[in-house]
């Protein structure tokens, strides 16, 4: 452990810290001391959360209340973390990695003249006391390090690219607020929801540690693989043309959700590169389709050549047998 | 009204991809226009044809790119589509270039292209397929000092009230966010269906020069952009063993349960 201070954001602090943000707390501590920056109050639990994570401190911006809406813009947050650096005098910036915190990495780190990597799945100290910072690359086939040259590092961190772990002795957590002074700026934030995560359904796709994706050959009949991603215990999402069908909601790719799970199922699913650009950083990919040419069995470590109507409820079937053993 | 949309010339996915000296390997025969550059450009064509015939005569769409001779077919594939102009920024001290310096060099051309006309939008696709950081647009909007309107799924231009308004879905958060013009837009695959070139496109296409500048042409510090210039430098790339075989099943009635037992066999379930 160094004497470095690495700041985290934190996504959700009003709720509870979901796994995505344990676990960057968890790389955190594994390079220096602690600290995490919210826009809103921390509940209790998640207080509770970060003490049992060794974070003493909590700096909460404290923005002009004429901000509304935009305090949630990527540029008032990248203004918040950047403050929070200069008082912190911190050498690291850690975030999770999705499309919002990747825009907020990107402009802090314009803003600070710093390193960015984005959608690392390491991150360590190198031999000359640099951060180095590794991920998978090109459909999964290259492995990759990146050294940040720069005194300040920002890093967003991909799910599941560590196991969130608590210290020993939990810490007392105290929160101090910090005054951010944030002009609105050309952005006119016209309309914004938030749709509630709903815990007691199935994991979130984004940080699912096992997910399912059904794709054109479920013929929009998701029955099979709603029902095998149950005894699996794992998340469900579609490929971008199931979605412009209409059959789902959230689909897996480029420019949909990134999904690094342990494991990924494909069932229907061709492979387009549109999709893999998504799930590329998967651990186990598993395939099942009716056409064994179809460039998903390409990357695939276990593959079904079969119907996957007649396959999906078969294996859970015999998983729920397996469980109940 | 003038806008520029900054496109990428990327390896095929489909081609065997590598890296040598740590460095991607950008085989001219391989490579292709990127998949979501074709979304920015059918944006910028649209608006531009939604305005009246003057103002329309007076417009011009402009893509930019930064990269070797090769890119020229991906600035071709942009004219079969409709763009008017092409410039292509190579040299050699652009080499190594991080997303900063990347955005540094194309701010450069968006505002020396801005000298000649005002640059009302800059559009570009909200990701590349290559790298997928997606996050240059924002660091271009940064150093123009412009509002980012970034990952719309819809992009609505008021060309009269000079406004941009945006809509976007990033997983469970939906917004709709506007601002004045000039502003840097991108734009994700929902935005919009590309159009297919017509044929008198693609023959004019062949003959359009694509304009070369350099790094001479630009106001921008050497010492800012390419290996020097950048925060990150990538030490290590090596490709992963092979795959081993998959292990494929033909399913004769048993795949399910061949399934299930490959899952836990390996402690998946």
């Amino acid at each position: 452990m160094t004497n470095r201070t690495v700041l985290v954001l934190l996504d959700t602090p009003a709720t509870a810290l979901r796994s995505p943000a344990l676990e960057i707390l968890t790389l955190a501590r594994s390079l220096g001391r602690v600290e995490a920056v919210v826009t809103e109050s921390p509940s209790v639990q998640t207080l509770a959360q970060l003490g049992s994570h060794g974070v003493e401190l909590v700096r909460q911006a404290e923005l002009p209340s004429t901000l509304g809406e935009s305090a949630h813009l990527s540029t008032t947050v990248a203004q918040v973390l950047a403050a929070a650096v200069r008082a912190a005098d911190a050498d690291a910036v850690l975030l999770t990695s999705n499309f919002v915190t990747k825009e907020i990495a990107a402009r802090v780190a314009h803003d600070l003249d710093a390193g960015l990597v984005v959608d690392a799945a390491t991150l360590v100290e190198g031999p000359d006391g640099r951060l180095v910072a590794g991920k998978r690359v090109l459909a999964g086939s290259w492995d990759t390090e990146c050294e940040i040259t720069t005194d300040v590092s920002v890093v967003t961190v991909r799910s599941n690219a560590v196991v969130p772990a608590t210290v020993d002795q939990p810490v007392e957590t105290t929160v101090e607020g910090f005054a951010v002074d944030v002009a609105a700026g050309a952005v006119t934030v016209v309309e914004r929801t938030v749709e509630e995560i709903d815990d007691a359904g199935r994991p979130e796709l984004a940080e699912a540690g096992s997910v399912v994706v059904g794709g054109r050959g479920t013929d929009g009949d998701f029955g099979p693989v709603e029902e095998f991603a149950s005894s699996i215990g794992a998340a469900v999402g579609a490929t971008r043309d199931v979605v412009f069908e209409g059959w789902f909601d959230q689909f897996v790719g480029q420019t949909g959700v990134t999904v690094t799970p342990r494991l990924y199922v494909g069932a229907g699913v061709s492979g387009a590169p549109h999709h893999r650009g998504g799930m590329q950083a998967s651990q186990v990919v598993v395939a099942v389709n009716n056409d064994p040419e179809c460039p998903l069995f390409e990357i695939a470590d276990f593959a079904v050549v079969g119907d996957l109507a007649d396959v999906l409820p078969q294996a859970a079937a015999a998983i729920r047998a397996h469980k109940e053993s | 009204m003038r806008i520029v949309v900054p496109v990428k010339y990327v390896p095929d996915i489909q081609s065997d991809r590598a890296f040598e000296d740590c460095r991607l390997v950008r085989d001219p025969s391989e490579g292709t226009l990127n998949e979501l550059d074709e979304h920015a450009v059918e944006a910028a064509l649209s608006i531009i044809e939604s305005l009246d015939d003057d103002a329309r005569a007076a417009s011009d769409v402009v893509v930019v790119t930064m990269a070797g001779p090769d890119a020229d077919a991906a600035v071709r594939k942009t004219y079969q589509m409709g763009v008017d102009r092409g410039v292509r920024i190579s040299d050699e001290g652009l080499e190594g270039s991080d997303y900063a310096g990347t955005a540094r060099t194309l701010a450069a051309a968006v505002r020396r292209l801005g000298d000649e006309t005002p640059v009302d939008l800059v559009i570009t696709g909200m990701a590349a397929l290559d790298g997928l950081g997606s996050v240059v647009p924002v660091y271009l909007a940064a150093e123009l000092g412009l509002p980012q309107l970034t990952n719309a799924s819809e992009l609505d231009v008021d060309t009269a009230a000079r406004t941009a308004r945006v809509t976007r879905d990033l997983g469970h958060v939906h917004e709709v966010l506007e601002a004045p013009l000039p502003a840097v837009v991108s734009v994700s695959d929902h935005a919009n269906q590309p159009r297919y070139p017509n044929f008198k496109l693609i023959m004019a296409a062949r003959k359009k020069p694509v304009e070369e500048w350099s790094l001479a042409d630009l106001d921008v510090a050497a010492e800012t952009v390419g290996e020097s210039g950048a925060r990150t430098r990538t030490s290590r790339a090596e490709p992963r063993p092979p795959r081993p075989e998959a292990e494929i099943v033909v399913d004769k009635g048993e795949g399910g349960t061949a399934l299930a037992d490959f899952l836990i066999r390996n402690e998946l379930v």
